[in-house]
């Protein structure tokens, strides 16, 4: 690739435009140098179908959450990028444990110490957890 | 502390940047290419079994940690290296050797950085930067990806260095100890290019190394009949992401290789190095016209298969070129 040819097609997603990543092409003597680029239309559109992928995973999740389908817990599971057993990790416990907390009613018993490990760990207030939907332009953010 | 000294220099590669960045710091002036070469950091794996968010893996380049460790192998480089697994001793060992004055690189993950743009921040865990000093409590961070220092709260750093996943980071940090007189560049530069040749070439197995472009190859063949159309589409997107996103410095790694190649042709005088230098930016080229051929298949989403097998054939070149090339390089006299 020549120093000319390396694209700068803006990511405007996700505050992708901040990052002007390195890249190395061959400049007019064929010599190899460092070039900033801000994006190729190939790369953007492979990260931003993965995060589109993501997004609607979330979107369908929140429906269940707010139809009383599913506790929050998948929900913000999701939103982190989590999966059940990374999730079971954190939380220091066995993989059917955190699914049984994504049921309503045994998401509604769990002690306050657990519901404030999960807020933690997701970056919420324990209140935001256990409120679901009842701030719904934040979590829209 | 004299965090001043530290000079932060962008780079495409975490690592090998990173590696970069500290050896300047110790007053040898290694170029990022000659980081990645010598650490023999070009690579190709593809691991269909192994599936990370439900996508199988696949790698342009060696496993996490590899070439910081080479790389101080092959130039007589003293290192120290730690893992915790108590979070608050890996953070009093890192403020320890910031108050001692020693830039410290680390291993975390990519999640719990706020100073990347969300775009970019999945859980990956292998991710490097390095820490160089601190203003008030929080991290002065050299993170080669970007293009200026940052800086990083104690309580987001701690989440990154002590990430869990896989791999898990467990705080491992490294430090240089002490460097050499003299560098005998050219011992490490035979060494970097023989190693390299021997993980594209010898693995016995089909999921690494050269054999494993033409698996990816066959495996792209079948994604249509095999897939579903959305399914098929975030394969793609995926080896795309590995190859071009953030990290590796074009089609990649291998424009990075090349230039290697070539800063090492130019040092030691060699042609031979110069022009595996220009052939591998040509392969590097037609990598990047299947990740093109890729994105816009994925834009369609039609199982269309006269296009699958398009890009397989695409594939198939860049692995026989490279074949060709690594074993002519082999060959060659030192």
């Amino acid at each position: 690739m020549n120093v000319d040819e390396v694209p700068q097609d803006q990511r405007n997603f996700k505050e992708g435009e901040k990052l002007k990543k390195l890249m190395y092409a061959v400049d007019k003597d064929g010599k190899y140098t460092g070039v900033n680029s801000a994006g190729w239309e190939a790369e953007n559109f492979a990260t931003k179908q993965a995060w589109d992928d993501i997004d609607e995973e979330l979107a369908r999740i929140e429906a269940q959450v707010l139809a009383g389908e599913l506790s929050p817990i998948p929900y913000y599971m999701q939103k982190n990028l989590m999966d059940v057993a990374l999730l079971a990790k954190y939380m220091n416990k066995w993989e059917w444990q955190i699914k049984r907390h994504f049921k309503p009613s045994v998401f509604n018993d769990l002690e306050p110490a657990i519901l404030d490990e999960y807020a933690r760990l997701f970056n919420i207030t324990t209140d935001k957890l256990t409120h679901f939907g009842q701030d719904k332009k934040e979590n829209h953010q | 502390m004299s965090d001043q000294a530290f000079q932060h220099y962008q780079h495409a590669h975490c690592e090998s940047g990173v590696t970069a960045n500290l050896l300047r710091h110790e007053g040898i002036d290694i170029s990022e290419p000659m980081a990645f070469g010598i650490g023999a950091g070009l690579f190709f794996g593809h691991l269909p079994f192994l599936k990370i968010a439900g996508i199988p893996g696949t790698t342009y380049r060696i496993w996490p940690g590899a070439i910081f460790k080479r790389v101080a192998q092959r130039l007589d480089i003293k290192i120290q290296t730690q893992k915790f697994s108590d979070p608050a001793k890996g953070m009093r060992a890192l403020d320890d050797a910031l108050a001692a004055g020693k830039p410290t690189g680390m291993l975390g993950s990519v999640f719990y950085l706020p100073y990347l743009p969300e775009a970019f921040r999945f859980h990956f865990n292998a991710h490097n930067y390095v820490a160089y000093g601190k203003q008030g409590d929080q991290y002065l961070i050299s993170d080669p990806i970007i293009e200026e220092p940052a800086l990083i709260a104690p309580a987001d750093l701690i989440k990154s260095r002590f990430a869990k996943g896989t791999p898990e980071p467990k705080g491992f940090m490294y430090n240089i100890i002490s460097t050499p007189k003299t560098l005998d560049l050219a011992k490490a530069i035979e060494q970097g290019i023989k190693q390299t040749c021997f993980f594209m070439l010898s693995p016995p197995v089909p999921w690494f190394g050269n054999k494993a472009i033409f698996l990816l190859a066959d495996k792209i063949k079948d994604y249509p009949k095999k897939l579903e159309p959305r399914k098929a589409a975030l394969y793609l997107g995926n080896i795309i992401r590995m190859q071009e996103e953030i990290g590796t410095g074009g089609a990649g790694f291998r424009y990075l290789f090349a230039a290697f190649l070539q800063e090492a042709g130019t040092l030691l005088k060699r042609d031979d190095l110069l022009q595996f230098s220009t052939r591998l930016t040509k392969i590097g080229d037609d990598w990047r016209n299947f990740a093109y051929h890729a994105a816009r298949q994925m834009k369609d989403r039609k199982s269309d298969l006269v296009s699958y097998d398009e890009l397989s054939d695409l594939l198939k070149k860049c692995g026989q070129q490279e074949l060709e090339l690594f074993r002519e390089m082999k060959k060659m006299k030192w």
